[in-house]
């Protein structure tokens, strides 16, 4: 007599049953390791909406704030970056059309905002997540008939006004566009799309 | 088996008698508490921003949390139960009290209250509210039966008026005779309270109810979760048992 | 396919010849009872320690600042942190419940006799080290009882002539238990002892292995080769290694899935008795986690009990019922020393209690049961007729070592049977 299970079907009916069972319970208890891996509250708290002022931004000012630890633009757009956002050939922009999901619906337009002079942006390289520099001017030098833009000084990824990247740097994709909303004229919520709150 | 369950019994026995004895003092008064009654959750909720906060932390616990869990609508409670200024909701409950003033005051920083329920139980909690009473040599003209030499004020005292520890007295019939029978030291308020004292039973009472939900916000859920827990390890164990008859058939004994 | 890669591998590490060895081809009496249970359910609470453990640390803060708090973080904060720290905290007096029963089986059933002494001392060095362990885990929560419990336990080193007080100051690294003493005592809490824990289990089912297992009876299922008539010998096919040296009776069935089986089903009876308490009775009345440890530490004030948790209580009492502290502790290590001799005390030849002199039976159960009794004196505040039942009852422990040192040498046993009953 070998120590192989006898060949009888009630006996491999209750090992596959039992097994099931078990490996049911295995599953469950796994469920609390895997899901303490989630952002605790405290870090959901900490990544909660940021109240934005705009009142005291100034055209062609661009102010930080920090929403999930990462830096948020919020630039105050003049006329003229506006016309020199429509000035660009399509050709010379990877994603003219912000056809990428890099921006909620709502900023999937010309100048990738809700209020046109408005841009907020999260201020972060599509590349490799260093943060670009803002030029107000003297972007000249870097891409012809810009006078402002973003240039990240990692790679040399360059975007224009509205965030979009220019074709030949390592960059591949827009800046992203947080959810945002604007609660009233002075005050932008950075985190939460408007329907939803 | 049958013997093994008995020393087992014996032992659970002897460890729980163990335990019950250590509980300490006794307490004027027991309070039955129900962490589904979400009305009496939010009354005592209402109490402790009211009353305690301003003195008494509970900072392991978030304002979020708290209303969600209670069913409080959470722009309702930002507006009428959070106010601290510049609080947001993900906050935990704290109060604007710096901690060394507070020490100047009261002699000690008032203790923090997440896990008071836990540390005394709710009987506790509920007696010590209703043991109040008025002794001139304390700094805060009060003093505490369950917590003899208290350093706090009796906050509640707007609720439940003047309490004042005296003689109480009954007439009782005896052998066919009316004879006055001292009840022994009780606390007597005398009416000046905004509540009658049933009413302030049942604020002490949710209050308290509200104390044992913040000590450990997870009861319903871990309940409900032991139950499933429970029935599963029942169930695995029918299948051992199934399994385990199968393979031990041809063994002889 | 997957043949290919189980040889593959088996060309490689014995992975097959280890499995064999130890699970499908391993002999194990048929006759063991559900007091042999507890080791293998001692072996999944480990893994439940070490589990629930690791995943503590991921949210734990060792610090004296941040300790207390980070524990109701876990608690409230983290997803499903409360379990996994309720798993934890009930595991470790789950540990404890089954090791004791596991030690209990091993004294009724004479496991600890001649082969097997060095099994029973790696059994005493886990028992140890489970207790340094669960001692430095308890401080970690950072409560009023972790705290002063650590001040106690640590005190007691001071109580040593000479060198104690410089003992305990290294061992706090402060002149009070501190943030230093939290932080070392988490190091070994989390790395050092676990190892050590894990390779004292190893070398404990590896001489368990070497010996064979004992069973009820105390008679061996293994005979010298040649000697067992065909139609005795086992039916099941064994590991050469236990057959080429001996010949195995028909009392032996192969560890798994027989034996596996039979511990599963334990482990449903278990699992309903730990899920219980972690979801309906988490603190298990103050007793596994004790109340005034919701309060945070403060070395300013001490509450009016302090108690160690009730595992270590019937030592505990020991400790005070002597006088003098430093022979106090002297007392409590003995106690716990002489448990580990136990092989070399007992000088009787038969192993269980079945077939051993009534008085064997009566000193153990009443053994048995001052344990427990110390551990209720131990755990409860002293009054003076506690205090001189605790003196008693320390006697009445020793006195089990002596008794059983006296009667062991010309012990009347009852016969052995030839074979296992049932």
């Amino acid at each position: 007599m070998s120590n192989a299970p006898v060949d009888n079907s009630r006996r491999r009916f209750l090992t596959a049953a039992t097994s099931v069972v078990g490996g049911a319970g295995v599953v469950a208890a796994a469920v609390p390791f895997i899901a303490s891996w989630n952002p605790s509250t405290r870090a959901k708290s900490a990544g909660a909406p940021v109240e934005v002022d705009i009142t005291k931004i100034e055209p062609g000012q661009l102010i930080r704030v920090e929403w999930r630890s990462k830096p948020v633009w919020i630039v105050y757009r003049t006329p003229k970056m506006l016309e020199q956002i429509s000035s660009i050939s399509e050709d010379n922009l990877k994603d003219a059309n912000s056809t990428a999901d890099q921006q909620p619906e709502y900023a999937r337009n010309a100048y990738r905002s809700k209020k046109e002079e408005i841009f907020v942006a999260v201020g972060i390289c599509t590349h490799l997540g260093c943060s670009p520099s803002y030029l107000s001017d003297g972007y000249q030098e870097i891409v012809e008939g810009q006078d402002s833009g973003f240039y990240c000084p990692c790679h040399g990824s360059k975007f224009d006004m509205a965030g979009r990247v220019f074709s030949g740097v390592p960059a591949g994709a827009n800046l992203q566009v947080p959810p945002h909303y604007f609660v009233n004229d002075t005050t932008i919520l950075i985190g939460e799309d408007g329907g939803a709150a | 088996m049958k013997k093994f369950i008995k020393t087992l019994g014996l032992l659970v026995g002897l460890v729980s008698t163990s335990a019950f004895s250590a509980g300490g003092g006794h307490l004027p008064y027991t309070v039955d508490i129900d962490l589904t009654d979400k009305a009496s959750l939010q009354n005592g909720a209402k109490t402790f921003m009211n009353y305690c906060l301003g003195c008494h932390q509970m900072q392991y616990q978030r304002y979020e949390r708290t209303f969600n869990d209670l069913g409080i609508p959470l722009d309702l409670g930002l507006e009428h139960l959070v106010f601290t200024k510049g609080t947001k909701i993900g906050e935990h409950i704290k109060n604007a009290m710096p901690a060394d003033d507070a020490k100047k005051w009261f002699g000690a920083t008032p203790p923090d209250l997440t896990l008071e329920a836990r540390l005394r139980g709710p009987d506790w909690i509920y007696s010590y509210l209703k043991s109040f009473y008025v002794d001139p040599s304390r700094p805060f003209n009060v003093n505490n039966t369950v917590f003899k030499d208290v350093g706090m004020p009796h906050v509640l005292q707007e609720l439940q008026g003047v309490p004042t520890k005296q003689e109480v007295f009954e007439e009782r019939l005896i052998d066919g005779e009316m004879k006055r029978i001292s009840l022994g030291e009780q606390i007597v308020v005398d009416g000046s309270g905004e509540l009658s004292e049933d009413e302030y039973d049942v604020v002490v009472r949710d209050l308290t109810n509200f104390m044992v939900y913040i000590g450990e916000p997870m009861i319903l859920e871990r309940e409900s979760m032991g139950w499933k827990a429970m029935l599963y390890s029942f169930i695995f164990f029918v299948f051992a048992v199934l399994l385990k008859k199968e393979y031990w058939r041809d063994i002889k004994k | 396919m997957f043949k290919n890669l189980v040889e593959w591998i088996d060309a490689r590490i014995p992975m097959t010849r280890t499995y064999e060895m130890h699970m499908s081809k391993y002999p194990a009496p048929k006759n063991m009872n559900f007091w042999y249970v507890f080791g293998f359910l001692a072996t999944i609470v480990l893994v439940n320690q070490l589990v629930t453990g690791i995943w503590l640390t991921m949210s734990y803060e060792p610090s004296a600042a941040g300790a207390f708090a980070s524990v109701e973080y876990i608690m409230r904060d983290v997803e499903y942190g409360w379990v996994i720290r309720y798993m934890h905290s009930t595991g470790a007096s789950a540990f404890f419940v089954v090791v004791y029963l596991h030690m209990f089986r091993g004294l009724m059933y004479g496991s600890y006799q001649k082969p097997r002494e060095l099994l029973w001392l790696f059994g005493m060095f886990i028992y140890l080290a489970l207790m340094a362990e669960a001692f430095m885990g308890y401080l970690l929560p950072w409560g009023q009882m972790s705290y002063w419990g650590a001040q106690v336990i640590i005190g007691l080193f001071g109580t040593i002539p000479v060198i104690g007080e410089d003992l305990a100051l290294w061992i706090r690294g402060d002149y009070v238990v501190s943030g230093a003493t939290l932080n070392r005592f988490f190091a070994l809490h989390v790395i050092a002892l676990p190892l050590v824990i894990v390779i004292l289990v190893f070398l404990h089912i590896v001489a368990l292995h070497e010996v064979g297992s004992n069973n009820p009876d105390g008679v061996d299922v293994k005979r010298p080769k040649g000697t067992v008539a065909d139609e005795d010998k086992t039916k099941f096919e064994f590991h050469e290694y236990y057959t080429s040296k001996k010949d195995l009776l028909d009392d032996v069935v192969p560890f798994f899935p027989h034996m596996v089986l039979k511990d599963l089903m334990a482990f449903g009876v278990f699992l309903f008795i730990f899920t219980y308490i972690m979801f309906f009775n988490p603190d298990f009345y103050g007793k596994f986690i004790e109340h005034p440890n919701f309060e945070p530490a403060n070395n300013l004030k001490t509450p009016e009990h302090v108690f160690p948790v009730w595992y270590f209580t019937p030592f505990y009492a020991i400790l005070k019922a002597v006088p003098d502290p430093f022979g106090g502790m002297v007392t409590m290590f003995a106690s716990i020393i002489l448990l580990a001799l136990i092989p070399w005390i007992d000088r009787g030849k038969v192993r269980s209690w079945r077939y051993r002199c009534g008085l064997h039976k009566v000193n153990l159960i009443i053994f048995a049961m001052v344990f427990i009794v110390l551990g209720y004196l131990g755990a409860t505040p002293a009054t003076p007729f506690k205090e001189t039942m605790a003196k008693l009852f320390t006697i009445a422990y020793f006195m089990f070592f002596v008794a059983l040192w006296l009667y062991s040498k010309n012990e009347k046993t009852k016969p052995l049977p030839e074979r296992i009953t049932k």
